[in-house]
């Protein structure tokens, strides 16, 4: 790693304060990607500014259907959170099943959709669940938020503050690890909401990140049954091949894991 | 036996302070004026050196020196050895090139050492190393062996044409054709033995220390053996002689095989310690680890397996090529030939085996000796092609093994083994007890009714450890002998110290040898020390690995207790005025037999030492030391059986249970062993599930280099393993032991892949059965 300064934000000003006072500074939020990027030497930021202690971005609040999870909540929290359990089952799911238990007490949802990474959980839940991405200067809705593999729509010095969604009727998440990162190796998000609208979002196999099958959402849509998806093909075209899974393996698991989401929103 | 004996399952002395954080590793020595070593390391697989500008590295802050390949040769340091001589078919000696051990002119593979900068701490290291300019002409790359020995393909070293280090044969292979050409049935397959990354959890590190006023150099390191390591630092790399080193090995946090070797970074921090004034430090991250440990297996062989009638095996044809990387490791020739081909026999009565193996180089990580060296492999080929043939014969897996087991003892083989004892249908019947194999049907129309897939397999391994006698491994080619030392001293108030040259990296030794010392003279284990690791203050020795500390190492401790018997009852019965014949030790006293005339074992000890009353001729103390050479190689063998169920949907499997009967012949601590077995397995399983190392084709870039593309076995991947053991004694070693330490990781792979590919009704599957490649095969096999 090379030197770098710590800079400890109170407040969401503060923050962006800090960050703007350097073209080299990075947020650090549980630093669970960004450290050991530096740790490698592959990232090198002159200064970090620690979002852990602001409290406006801290915890999860839910009422009358409205649940907001500030931007540093740990995936720990969100995965014990009984409110989260019982407003979006499938989220609370999703959290508990990232990475391991060191990296759910470190590792924030801010930190997770500010890095995009095209194999993390989140997007997926975020993008079926049509959430909100408010930042200290606008609401970004997902389906604009997230941009392409390790991108998304903010700018340089944007700070993510909070996440918003309208809890769903049914939410269910099924993930296919990859047996060595255990990241996604193919996640898929299934959201029916409360206008009957099905969302169904794909992470892990997309060769641009995060992304919506349309067939599915509209076979669910009249049927939300793990049945109804039976007809729908999964073209391969635009999937991720790698040393781990062909695209045709991950169009199979896209299909399977949409099947077993649909199962798991019952 | 005793709370302590042979046989007592005792809590390891050694573990309080390794799960206290209290253990004293290589990267926790400190010495005064010590600095800190970063290695400069290839980017490119294969490139011409063209220069390398160290300029403005120097100057930066706190570097103390930058050396190269250049100084290393100005001081005459000698290249890396290869300590095992392989004669190709014709009689030529094995083509080896030259290993430097900072590269010069050429580097062969990522990772390949170049410079070392030394400087006062770490990241002042890295920093100058990120400043130091190598200029690289690129050269084109070659990861594959079959690739490699094509025409055309990239030279690696110009001794070895088409990349060909020695094309060797064992066996007799007209016999075997006829054979072939005569049987009633031939199974044929295409078998891939995959390259592993051993992965320690101690990463590798070495302090050297030059001492200018005696002339002596110190070497603090991560070894296996730190005597062969002393041996080899001097004879041949001309770092200093003998008796001006001393290496020290303390606590080594795992080796698998990969710490056998010396490695370029502890030769050089040796040597650079003088050319810089300073002791050099170096601890391996784990990134440095994956480029540069020695890694395991690379085999792709061809097979044929003839049967008569009567299904009795007539023949087994292998055809092997073998990939050792860029450069030829310390026993790297050893693994794919006399570690290997030696054991194609299996538990069966084979009349006919040949096997050619081709060693090649390649742009990749030098491959060497891994937890199995070579008996993985070999167990792999006979049992899958077992397996595979019950199939193809319409028998079921456990009778054709029965119909050709080895039941007479002993049993040449037509591969140079002579198997001494066994009970191989013992173990089978116990594993298939175990199993409930009887049961299989039901359990797997049960689980077709969840949609799932079962099948089980079942592996009977036979390998061979304590790798000896000398006289025979030196006909074969081996630059050491595979002896060892013990030294045992009873110190004036009757504790007692034994000093061995086997190596604990976390066998246990500390706690199996001190009971030994308790089986033999009723003293307790806490009185009994275990010093080994250090060459100042252990006799010569050969160090740990091939499961040889059981066989060989506690052999020599036996050899050396009955000196020290011996001494201790004439002692006795001078202090008790007894016959000697009539002294026995009991309960930590030497007693006339069949009286109440006692001396309590500490009053003895102080006797020998106080020497006021010794026997005529006696001389003062009571020390005793032992080299043992065996008289054969030692056979534990077993059965394994592996019970799966696939989800036909995603192609994951879920290893339900797994079951290992072994015959390891006489188990010091049942305890310990367990848990030898417990890590082999679950390094097996890592293998045949889990564990793929994958190089670009292109760039021979390693992409499996971390743990985000390496799956190592985690618990969750693991079940709860039912073993048992079942003993036939080996005759040729006093204790009659026949070594646990690699069994699992060598019966296991066959076994789960058996499984495996039963569940899915296809027989080619290649390790490891990932998701994906049992999805394709099941796609493949509708
Ligand atoms: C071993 C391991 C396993 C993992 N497994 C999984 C897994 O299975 N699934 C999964 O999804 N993820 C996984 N992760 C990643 C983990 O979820 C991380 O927590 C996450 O990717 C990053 O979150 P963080 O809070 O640690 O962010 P940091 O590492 O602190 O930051 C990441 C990036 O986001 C920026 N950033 C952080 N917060 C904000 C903000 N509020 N506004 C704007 N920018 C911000 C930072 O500047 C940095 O560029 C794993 C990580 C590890 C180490």
């Amino acid at each position: 790693m090379y030197a770098t300064n710590y800079h400890r934000a109170s407040s969401v000003e503060d923050a962006v304060k800090l960050a703007s006072s350097n073209d080299e500074a990075k947020y650090l939020s549980g630093g669970q990607t960004l450290l050991p990027t530096m740790k490698q030497r592959l990232a090198a930021p002159s200064d970090l500014v620690d979002l852990r202690h602001v409290s406006d971005m801290k915890g999860i609040s839910v009422s009358g259907g409205s649940i907001r999870i500030g931007a540093a909540t740990t995936h720990a929290e969100v995965a014990k959170s009984s409110e989260i359990a019982s407003a979006c089952p499938g989220l609370a799911h999703l959290a508990a099943h990232i990475g391991d238990p060191h990296v759910r007490h470190m590792g924030t949802i801010g930190g997770s959709i500010a890095n995009n990474d095209p194999a993390a959980d989140y997007p997926a839940g975020l993008v079926a669940l049509n959430a909100t991405i408010v930042t200290n200067k606008r609401s970004i809705g997902a389906d604009d938020f997230f941009t392409g593999m390790f991108d998304t729509a903010l700018e340089d010095g944007e700070l993510i503050v909070a996440v918003e969604i309208k809890a769903p009727s049914k939410s269910g998440y099924a993930k296919f690890p990859n047996p060595a990162s255990r990241y996604a190796m193919t996640g898929v998000f299934v959201a029916k909401h409360g206008d009957g609208s099905v969302r169904v979002a794909v992470t892990g196999a997309g060769s641009d990140g995060v992304f919506r099958q349309a067939d599915m959402e509209q076979a669910l849509a009249s049927d939300f049954s793990a049945g109804a998806i039976d007809g729908v093909t999964v073209d391969d075209s635009e999937l991720m091949s790698d040393i781990h899974a062909s695209s045709a393996y991950r169009a199979n698991l896209v299909k399977v894991m949409a099947k077993r989401a649909v199962a798991a929103a019952g | 036996m005793g709370m302590e004996g042979i046989g007592a399952r005792v809590a390891r002395k050694e573990d309080k302070r390794f799960i206290t954080g209290k253990g004293r590793y290589t990267d926790d020595m400190v010495v005064p004026g010590m600095k800190h070593a970063h290695f400069i390391r290839s980017p490119h697989a294969h490139a011409k050196i063209k220069s390398i500008d160290t300029s403005a590295a120097e100057k930066m802050p706190g570097v103390i020196g930058i050396l190269n390949g250049a100084q290393l040769a100005e001081d005459a340091i000698g290249n890396i050895i290869c300590g095992w001589m392989i004669h190709s078919k014709d009689g030529t000696p094995m083509n080896m090139g030259a290993w430097r051990p900072l590269a010069q002119d050429t580097v062969r593979y990522v990772g390949d050492a170049v410079a070392i900068v030394v400087a006062d701490s770490k990241t002042q290291a890295r920093d100058a190393a990120e400043a130091v300019v190598v200029d690289y002409e690129t050269l084109p790359v070659v990861t594959s062996a079959i690739e490699a020995l094509k025409d055309g393909a990239p030279q690696l070293h110009p001794e070895a044409k088409n990349n060909l280090i020695f094309d060797w044969e064992i066996g007799d292979s007209a016999a075997t054709d006829a054979a072939i050409a005569s049987a009633a049935h031939v199974t044929e397959m295409k078998v891939i033995n995959n390259r592993l990354v051993p992965n320690p959890m101690e990463p590798r590190a070495a302090l050297g220390v030059y001492d200018e006023g005696e002339d002596h150099y110190t070497l603090w390191t991560t070894s296996q053996n730190p005597h062969v390591a002393r041996l080899v630092l001097s004879a041949f790399y001309n770092v200093a002689p003998e008796n001006k080193l001393r290496v020290i090995a303390p606590d080594v946090g795992g080796g698998f095989g990969s710490k056998i070797y010396i490695y370029p970074e502890e030769i050089v921090c040796l040597w650079a310690s003088k050319r810089t004034g300073v002791p050099v430090k170096w601890n391996s991250d784990r990134t440095e680890a994956f480029l540069t440990d020695a890694h395991g297996r690379d085999h792709v062989s061809t097979v044929k397996m003839a049967f008569d009638a009567d299904n009795r095996i007539t023949g087994f044809k292998v055809d092997t090529i073998a990939n050792l990387g860029a450069y030829m490791s310390l026993f790297s020739s050893s693994v794919p030939t006399y570690l290997y081909a030696t054991l194609l026999s299996g538990q069966y009565n084979i009349p006919n085996i040949h096997a050619n193996v081709r060693t090649v180089y390649t742009n990749t990580v030098p491959v060497d000796a891994y937890r199995g060296a070579g008996r993985p492999e070999a167990t792999y080929l006979v049992e899958r092609t077992m397996e595979t043939a019950a199939r193809e014969l319409g028998v079921s897996p456990a009778e054709l093994r029965k119909t050709n087991f080895v039941r007479e003892f002993p049993h040449q083989t037509p591969v140079i083994m002579c198997y001494d004892a066994g009970d191989f249908e013992a173990s089978l019947n116990a594993a298939m007890d175990a199993s409930d194999y009887a049961g299989f049907a039901a359990r797997k129309e049960e689980a077709k009714s969840r949609g799932k897939l079962r099948g089980i397999g079942m592996s009977c391994y036979i390998e061979a450890c304590g790798i000896a006698p000398s006289a025979a491994v030196g006909s074969l080619g081996a630059g050491v002998g595979l002896w060892e030392s013990a030294e045992v001293r009873v110190n004036a108030v009757g504790t007692v110290e034994v000093l061995t040259g086997s190596h604990s990296h976390g066998q246990g030794h500390e706690t199996t040898f001190a009971q030994l010392v308790a089986d033999r003279f009723g003293v307790g284990i806490d009185t009994v020390s275990i010093v080994h690791g250090d060459t100042d203050k252990v006799q010569m020795g050969m160090g740990t690995y091939g499961s040889r500390s059981g066989a060989v190492g506690m052999s020599a401790v036996v050899k050396a207790l009955d000196k020290v018997e011996i001494k201790a009852k004439k002692l006795a019965a001078h202090l008790l005025e007894a016959d000697e014949s009539d002294i026995v030790i009991e309960n930590g006293e030497l007693k006339v037999a069949g009286t109440d005339k006692s001396v309590p074992w500490f009053q003895m000890a102080l006797a020998a030492y106080t020497a006021h009353n010794m026997p005529e001729g006696m001389e003062p103390g009571l020390k005793e030391g032992a080299f043992y050479d065996p008289s054969n190689f030692t056979f534990p063998a077993g059965c394994y059986i592996c019970e799966v169920e696939v989800d036909p949907e995603t192609g994951k499997t879920e290893i339900i249970q797994f079951v290992a009967a072994d015959d390891f012949g006489k188990i010091i601590n049942p305890m310990i062993v367990e848990g030898q077995v417990h890590g082999g397995v679950a390094q097996g399983i890592g293998q045949a599930l889990l564990e793929g190392t994958h190089y670009d084709a292109e760039t021979g870039q390693l992409l499996t280099a971390s743990y985000m593309d390496y799956t190592m076995p985690r618990a969750d991947d693991l079940p709860s393993f039912q073993i048992s053991t079942t003993e036939t004694a080996c005759p040729s070693n006093p204790l009659g032991i026949k070594g646990c330490g690699e069994a699992g990781a060598i019966g296991s792979p066959p076994a789960l892949i058996n499984a495996i590919t039963d569940a899915i009704g296809n027989n080619d599957l290649t390790m490891p059965a990932t998701p994906q490649r049992v999805w394709a095969a099941l796609g493949s096999a509708k």
